[in-house]
């Protein structure tokens, strides 16, 4: 019974979007207010009808119904309880769900913040966003359905994953879809733009905190499907240039771009055409990457030779979603003034070329996507052109795409002189130059990989802290009032820049200085890395819920002291009969000490893997820094201006904002 | 106005791929190779590094030669199939370690069981183009002759092993 009435809601909730993504559209072009009026209601009655289909999936998998062919397929009655609600978003159909229900929650979000937005505009914004919704909740409604009965019930279900049971994978999708489905506001934004040919400033000032919010949410999401992956898979890696990690990816680099380059048009009016092109293609990307991924294309061309049907359909929606955006940008954009001039050396010129520097950036990581999936579907077979592809193109584009972070904050909006540039900024070169000579040699060895990380890491330190020491010096005013004066999104800039260097520097360090021991070992042997003993102490079978483990127990001692004790884990889960790792990590900002445990060997010895991995974490605290600067951007003062003065009812928002 | 369309064309041609690859059967595609004297070189032995290998050396016989890499994902699928057929003996198989680093292959040699006869370490990649590789991997059934009979892109599969390598080798060793 419950499952119908989600399936019902569904159903209900695909005819609010068609209303939601016509009469409001419509009304707009015609000038009609109670059309255009129909968007927030329509909005919040999509919002609450997919809601009730979410929890009703919820509910099945709480209740463990296996009569739900989803539920059977993605849970087990001897899965705990916080992994049955998350197997919601499991497998294919779910997270087409959790898709749905997250862009109901921006379009909701819309219908309530965007209270000084020409009516026109915000019902043109959110009946794009119904169109969207459409897509899905009918792809959903043919050949997706989550809520498909099982007849006769399944006795047991066939488990979710062993590998989305962790406490990470809980969060890891939501926050990512968060961030995908996020670039569907700037998305709906540029449409709405484009169709009402409003292509000013005032969209690019309008559409820039939702896109600062979806990159703070789609960064936050992909850092933690890094950690996951260097905790979960065992290897010590944190990043494999996975088809699916590359789905994220993608888009967080065109949404990089899209959030500097929103800035230009805010601020000084150009890049407009450029601008909303990004927005298409953030978004673009985003649901290119939700199908490769979702749809198993990616891991197996098979999942379609199941039911062909999903993907006609999946290509039939980015026809007409991608292509009908594009046809729309290519007809409305050239009517789209220039915007104002600048010179060759100016922050519009550094701005461009990072755009530029990212765009291409991108497309390399969608052409290495997508090739292999081309092969695959053109019957050449599966291969996988993996990290030398990826290493090779990815670090000449971001090099330079970081040299440029560093001057471009410093230079004059408009015009800017090299001269003037060059002796700002000589010892933040001097500094970073000298630190990539001389660290690695301090450390132990200098290859130029190493050096121009360092260089770069430096670089962004340097220049950040002159930017920093330019803007606080001056009167003699307090150090807090100097420090509050700047304003939040100045601080953001700088604090996501500072996370970049962080990043970079983890990078660096550990690719340049980790160091790792594969080795056999029987209790009471012990190994040494890094200048620590690791003791084994033996292997203990422990059994889980639904899952059965050898956890094997590492003394850490350095000169005789004890440091810590890892517990690696190799579990066995039973109803999938699938084995995962779990590496025992002891983390701190200097080092972790990571251990896996592989096969066990004759006579009760055990191989392990050792790992040593100087300043690894810094690597997600970067990603960290970055998002809190994101966030930082978004308590600017203007933003909540805006809001205080729509409570009081007085004056155009847009005015205030600067 | 035109070059505002460039990103349209650029899409649909994707889709385009895209299209055509969802109605394609996956079939073979014949490699230009196939019937051709595989190509020669002389590469380190991924264990000893002193040694080498050769296809000369392994004239005389039919043998498989299995292109892998420790970064390819792909590759762990067709990893516990190739342990299976060289613990059975059928047949003599090496590989070629594609662009890969001497620790990191060792790792997952170790990780994964070392199905290999010898592995040869191509780490610039330049036998690869001799061998016209797409990517990894890729497995190449080479007669006694030294010429190539067969060539299999992607993983080897169950149904790839027992319906065309298999009988393709028996045929081989007795002529």
């Amino acid at each position: 019974m419950i499952p119908e009435i989600g399936h019902f809601a569904l159903i209900l909730a695909l005819l609010v979007a068609l209303i939601q993504g016509s009469f409001p559209i419509i009304g707009a072009a015609r000038g009609n207010a109670v059309w255009m009026g129909l968007a927030r209601p329509a909005a919040r009655a999509q919002f609450l009808l997919i809601a009730v289909a979410f929890l009703c999936l919820a509910y099945a998998f709480a209740t463990m119904d296996y009569s739900v062919t989803y539920v059977a397929s993605n849970s087990n009655s001897k899965l705990p309880l916080q992994y049955r609600i998350a197997a919601v978003w499991g497998g294919h159909e779910g997270s087409l769900l959790l898709w749905a229900m997250i862009l109901s929650i921006w379009t909701v979000s819309v219908s309530f913040f965007s209270k000084h937005l020409p009516d026109a505009m915000r019902a043109r914004i959110i009946g794009v966003m119904g169109l969207i919704s459409i897509g899905f909740l009918l792809f959903m409604l043919t050949v997706s359905n989550p809520f498909e009965r099982l007849i006769p019930a399944a006795m047991d279900g066939r488990d979710l994953n062993p590998l989305l049971q962790d406490p990470g994978m809980v969060f890891h999708p939501p926050m990512l879809y968060m961030g995908y489905v996020g670039f569907s506001v700037a998305f709906a934004f540029a449409i709405a733009a484009l169709l009402g040919g409003e292509l000013d400033a005032a969209w690019a000032r309008w559409s820039r905190p939702w896109t600062t919010m979806a990159w703070v949410f789609l960064t936050t999401g992909i850092m933690a499907g890094s950690n996951w992956a260097y905790y979960e898979l065992g290897w010590g890696g944190w990043w494999f240039w996975d088809a699916v990690e590359n789905a994220s990816f993608m888009p967080w680099l065109v949404g990089t771009a899209l959030i500097h380059s929103l800035a230009v048009t805010e601020k000084r009016g150009s890049f407009k055409a450029w601008t909303v092109l990004l927005a298409i293609c953030a978004f673009s990307l985003s649901l290119l990457g939700t199908f490769l991924v979702r749809s198993g294309v990616l891991t197996s061309v098979h999942a379609f030779a199941t039911d062909p049907r999903r993907g006609l359909f999946i290509l039939a929606f980015l026809v007409v979603v991608i292509g009908g955006s594009l046809v729309l940008f290519a007809w409305r954009a050239p009517a789209i003034g220039r915007g104002g001039k600048f010179d060759v050396v100016s922050r519009e010129s550094f701005l461009l070329a990072n755009n530029v520097l990212l765009a291409v950036a991108a497309i390399s990581v969608l052409f290495g996507t997508l090739y292999p999936l081309f092969l695959d579907a053109l019957g050449l077979g599966k291969i996988s052109v993996g990290p030398p592809y990826f290493d090779t193109v990815f670090a000449p584009l971001m090099a330079p795409a970081l040299f440029l972070m560093g001057v471009g904050p410093i230079a004059r909006w408009k015009q800017s002189a090299l001269p003037e540039l060059a002796k700002r900024l000589r010892w933040a070169f001097g500094v970073s130059v000298a630190t990539a000579i001389i660290l690695p040699l301090l450390l132990g060895h200098w290859t130029p990989m190493i050096g121009l990380g360092l260089f770069l890491a430096f670089w962004i330190f340097g220049t950040s802290a002159n930017l920093i020491y330019q803007r606080l010096r001056g009167p003699e005013l307090p150090l807090m009032t100097r420090i509050m004066s700047p304003s939040r999104s100045w601080w953001g800039m700088v604090v996501a820049h500072l996370g970049i260097a962080v990043f970079t520097l983890g990078v660096t360090v550990v690719k340049g200085f980790e160091s790792e021991i594969a080795v056999r070992m029987q209790t009471g042997d012990v190994a040494h890395l890094a200048g620590f003993d690791f003791t084994f102490e033996g292997v203990q079978e422990i059994e889980g819920p639904n899952y059965s483990s050898s956890r094997g127990q590492i003394r850490i001692t350095k000169n005789g002291v004890e440091r810590t004790v890892l517990m690696p884990e190799k579990r066995v889960y039973t109803v999938q009969n699938m084995p995962m790792t779990e590496a025992g990590i002891s983390p701190s900002i200097i080092h972790d000490l990571y251990a896996s445990l592989g096969e066990p060997l004759d006579g009760g010895a055990w191989s392990v893997r050792i790992y040593h991995k100087p300043m690894v974490e810094w690597i997600w605290v970067g990603c960290l820094m970055m998002a809190f600067g994101g966030l930082l951007a978004l308590s600017d003062r203007r933003y909540r201006m805006k809001n205080r003065i729509k409570a009081t009812g007085s004056g155009n928002a847009a005015e205030v904002s600067v | 106005m035109k070059r505002f369309l460039l990103p349209l064309v650029i899409f649909l041609t994707v889709v385009g791929f895209l299209a055509v690859g969802l109605k394609l059967d996956p079939r073979e595609v014949p490699s230009p190779l196939v019937g051709k004297p595989a190509p020669m070189f002389n590469l380190p032995r991924l264990d000893n590094p002193e040694k080498t290998i050769s296809p000369k050396d392994l004239l005389g016989q039919v043998w498989l030669f299995n292109v892998w890499a420790s970064w390819c994902g792909a590759c762990r699928e067709e990893h516990p199939i190739l342990v299976a057929l060289s613990k059975s003996g059928t047949v003599p198989l090496y590989g070629m370690d594609y662009k890969d680093t001497r620790q990191d292959a060792q790792q997952w040699l170790e990780q994964g069981g070392n199905p290999y006869i010898a592995s040869a370490m191509d780490t610039d990649g330049r036998v690869g183009i001799d061998y016209g590789v797409y990517g990894v991997p890729e497995t190449y059934v080479i007669d006694k002759a030294g010429v190539i009979a067969y060539k299999q892109i992607g993983p080897v599969t169950e149904e790839v092993l027992r319906d065309k390598i298999l009988p393709l080798v028996k045929r081989l060793q007795t002529q």
